[in-house]
């Protein structure tokens, strides 16, 4: 069938809207995001459904994730009228059991996260509550209750871990195409980027540009002009965008038509990462989907309007993140970065004027033409409109993927959210931006997350990583990590970037090996600041971004390096040693067994020897003992 | 991403390069179409596990792309690899997430008990050693994949226990 009419995809939803909300059968939904996948998702996936597989009443199926990635391996259990419950941690062993202890009604709270109450959907107020007779249950937390959810609000990540991400009639259900129809039906050119403008989206890939004045001057280009999609999601420790394009590909390849249809495109290009090996795998499934439907190719939806998706991989380079080199990527090139006198709007991929936004941003354009510009523009912070899906990750309790409106405090965020440092550790500060970002201290929780402020402290947004960092992480060796990546990474085109990063790099490795010298903190931020100056991408200029910051929050931990030679937070390993606190050792002797070297002796129930000679410093024994006994000196 | 080791021949003297099925890669699967080279390489190192020499003159001549171009692809990123790589390949994640929760503790355990460095591949080829940047499963850190499977929260003492698995 090709969709042709908005008639046609509200057939569909119709259709859909059972199966989805009111299975006829339990439907068991595992989470088979990458995340959940690792955690055992796909053994137990396979058990339920050679046990059920539409057997005893009782459907298994796979969706995308939800977010909570600490508790994977998630699974939703409902049923027409029935509680939506979703149980965590539920691998290979306890997945049979679970089915069970839904279908016997007996809802074992020590293995359930929470219930789901109503799957908001997009058209919300346009159709009637799908949930209303669902039972549910007394005593068990609504998600949106869980301090984990309560602040969140789901625009990109709307559909992740309601649907099955193979389905593309799962996603017109949940108001998939009918923005993009609407838009055909309804607007022109002009208006779609008006809409975009009124909304002020700004690019979630990092720089925040604003996206309508983007697609403004790329339609005002002439040539044969592209749609791409920046899928190479670099920063260490950001994988929002692999989520979503794991778990509703469909909102991407969307808002990418409306792109298109905006600027004028009928070639778009997805450009993945090589190390998402499911996100290009469910694209591929979701672009042949969109192709039946005559969604994707000719005379779209019945119009005169043309648009087909090409995906790309990646091979593996960071600066392939940066537009210019992206686009000689694509080309078949080495993607080296170029000088952009030119930008690529006018004349990018093939010379031709080529647009680019990142996963998250396309995943939001159809709420804005569904919603209204305005009503998307009342949420968020004064410049930075919307929301940002933030991957919490690092010396966190609830590790995971969030999606909060823009101007929600840091403090919110890694405390309620996030539920704070684990093991009653102390928190020493939230690093944002990946290797081009700073690590913001403590002293600047209560600053609210939005483009603008980030940037007034140091750091950046940049795609959204928020690694959160406590009193066992030395802020020296961090610096040195992302000078150690960005050298790798380096393109190696322009001297500042090439050469200076490699200084900056040879300073910090000898400060963390105890080589440290007066002076160093000094040279360290002038060579910083000619390297921003001076280098040719933004790779290079944001490169000593990381150190600058520490030095700037934290330089009594450089002093402790290069005067005293010690690293308290017991990192780098010239600078310290362990001791056993003979007051606090109990003598359980679990340190002692797990010891790889025998450095620990002594009897049960007395305060054990930590013997220098033998140690390695793995530091197994402090991380084992439960008595604080093993000490950093 | 290492060079061609010129000392040691008998690297890639031992590898047969079927030359139709990488005349279907550059025709039928990328419509040898010069801006899919990067698809073509990542598809023959799919095919025998790194890019071997003699592939890789194979396509600059039936492409008419130079050679030059093609090894300045095959080193810039970091997929490729010009030797030939063991029977298993360990990836060690040091995205920041894992950094921080010890993940250069977990490569120095690695890196002893196999006696290799990254990029490395041991004697009898059957680990190769690699670091990478981050692979999205930020909260199961510190994480190390061994060919497809993803293991998460390692401690440094797991990780021989969980080489042993893989022959």
């Amino acid at each position: 069938m090709r969709i042709g009419s908005i008639e046609d995809l509200d057939a569909i939803r119709r259709e859909y809207r059972m199966k989805l909300y009111y299975p006829e059968t339990i439907k068991v939904n595992i989470g088979m995001a990458s995340c959940g996948i690792a955690s055992g998702a796909k053994v137990s996936l396979e058990k339920a459904k050679n046990a059920f597989s539409g057997r005893n009443g009782v459907k298994v199926n796979q969706t995308g994730c939800i977010g909570f990635c600490e508790e994977e391996p998630l699974v939703e259990i409902f049923g027409a009228g029935k509680p939506r419950v979703i149980y965590k941690k539920i691998t290979e062993d306890k997945i049979l059991d679970t089915i069970q202890d839904y279908t016997e009604g007996n809802f074992n709270k020590k293995w359930i996260l929470g219930q789901m109450n109503d799957p908001r959907s997009l058209l919300e107020g346009d159709i009637p509550n799908p949930m209303t007779d669902v039972t549910s249950l007394d005593e068990i937390p609504f998600l949106e209750d869980i301090p984990f959810y309560n602040k969140q609000f789901k625009i990109a990540l709307r559909n992740c871990g309601y649907i099955d991400p193979d389905s593309i009639e799962e996603y017109i259900t949940r108001g998939g195409y009918l923005a993009f129809v609407k838009a055909l039906v309804d607007m022109d050119q002009k208006e779609i980027i008006q809409e975009i403008k009124d909304s002020g989206l700004r690019g979630r890939g990092g720089g925040g540009f604003l996206t309508g004045r983007k697609w403004e001057t790329c339609a005002g280009h002439d040539g044969n002009r592209y749609i791409i999609c920046n899928a190479d999601e670099g920063d260490p420790g950001a994988y929002m965008d692999r989520s979503i394009l794991e778990s509703d590909p469909h909102s991407v390849i969307e808002g990418m038509l409306i792109a298109a249809a905006a600027i004028g495109s009928s070639q778009g290009f997805i450009y993945v990462r090589n190390e998402y090996p499911l996100a290009v795998k469910r694209l591929i499934t979701a672009i042949k989907a969109a192709e039946k439907y005559g969604l994707l190719g000719k005379n779209i939806a019945g119009f005169d309007f043309n648009f087909n998706i090409k995906i790309s991989t990646g091979a593996g380079a960071f600066v392939c993140g940066e537009s210019t080199a992206l686009m000689a990527s694509l080309e078949g090139q080495v993607g080296r970065p170029r000088a952009k006198y030119v930008h690529t709007v006018e004349k990018g991929f093939r010379q031709s004027p080529s647009n680019l936004n990142n996963v998250e941003t396309y995943a939001n354009v159809p709420v804005i033409l569904l919603k209204g510009a305005k009503n998307y523009a009342k949420i968020g912070a004064d410049g930075s409109k919307g929301t940002k899906v933030f991957s919490l990750v690092g010396k966190i309790k609830n590790t995971g993927l969030v999606e909060i409106p823009m101007g929600l405090s840091l403090r919110d965020i890694v405390f309620d959210i996030g539920g704070g440092v684990p093991k009653k550790k102390k928190f020493k500060a939230v690093q944002t931006g990946g290797p081009s970002g700073g690590c913001i201290p403590e002293q600047f929780l209560d600053l609210g997350v939005d483009f603008d402020e980030l940037n007034k402290v140091g750091s950046i947004m940049g795609s959204g990583g928020m690694i959160v960092m406590d009193q066992d992480t030395c802020m020296v060796d961090v610096a040195r990590y992302f000078l150690d990546f960005l050298q790798e990474e380096s393109c190696g085109q322009c001297t500042p970037c090439r050469e200076g990063i490699k200084q900056m790099l040879d300073i910090l490795t000898a400060i963390c090996n105890g080589h440290g010298q007066g002076g160093d903190i000094e040279r360290l931020g002038r060579l910083g600041n000619m390297i921003k100056k001076a280098s040719l991408c933004g790779l290079g200029t944001s490169a000593p971004n990381p150190v600058l910051t520490t030095i700037l929050y934290f330089r009594d931990e450089y002093e402790l390096h290069i005067k005293d030679k010690k690293c308290p937070a017991g990192v780098c390993k010239p600078l310290f040693h362990y001791e056993i606190d003979r007051n606090a050792c109990t003598g359980c002797t679990l340190c002692a067994k797990r010891c790889p070297e025998g450095a620990i002796t002594g009897e049960k129930k007395k305060p054990h020897n930590l013997v220098q000679e033998k140690c390695i410093k793995c530091g197994i024994c402090y991380d084992t003992c439960k008595f604080n006994a093993v000490v950093v000196k | 991403m290492n060079a061609i080791d010129p000392s040691r021949p008998e690297q890639y003297a031992d590898v047969e390069i079927d030359y139709m099925a990488l005349d279907k890669i550059i025709e039928e699967d990328f419509y040898n179409n010069k801006e899919n080279l990067i698809m073509i390489i990542q598809a023959i190192q799919r095919r025998y596990n790194y890019l071997p020499e003699p592939s890789l003159k194979y396509i600059a001549a039936k492409m008419g792309v130079p050679l030059s171009r093609i090894f300045g692809i095959a080193t810039f990123y970091s997929t490729f690899s010009l030797e030939p790589r063991g029977r298993n390949i360990i990836s060690i994640c040091l995205g920041t997430a894992c950094h921080v929760r010890g993940g250069e503790r977990v490569r120095e355990r690695i890196e002893g008990s196999l006696n290799i460095k990254d990029g490395e591949t041991t004697d009898e080829q059957r680990f190769t050693l690699e670091t990478v940047r981050c692979i999205g499963c930020c909260s199961l850190g510190p994480v190390v994949k061994i060919n497809e499977d993803v293991h998460g929260h390692i401690s440094s003492d797991q990780v021989e226990k969980i080489m042993d698995r893989y022959e």
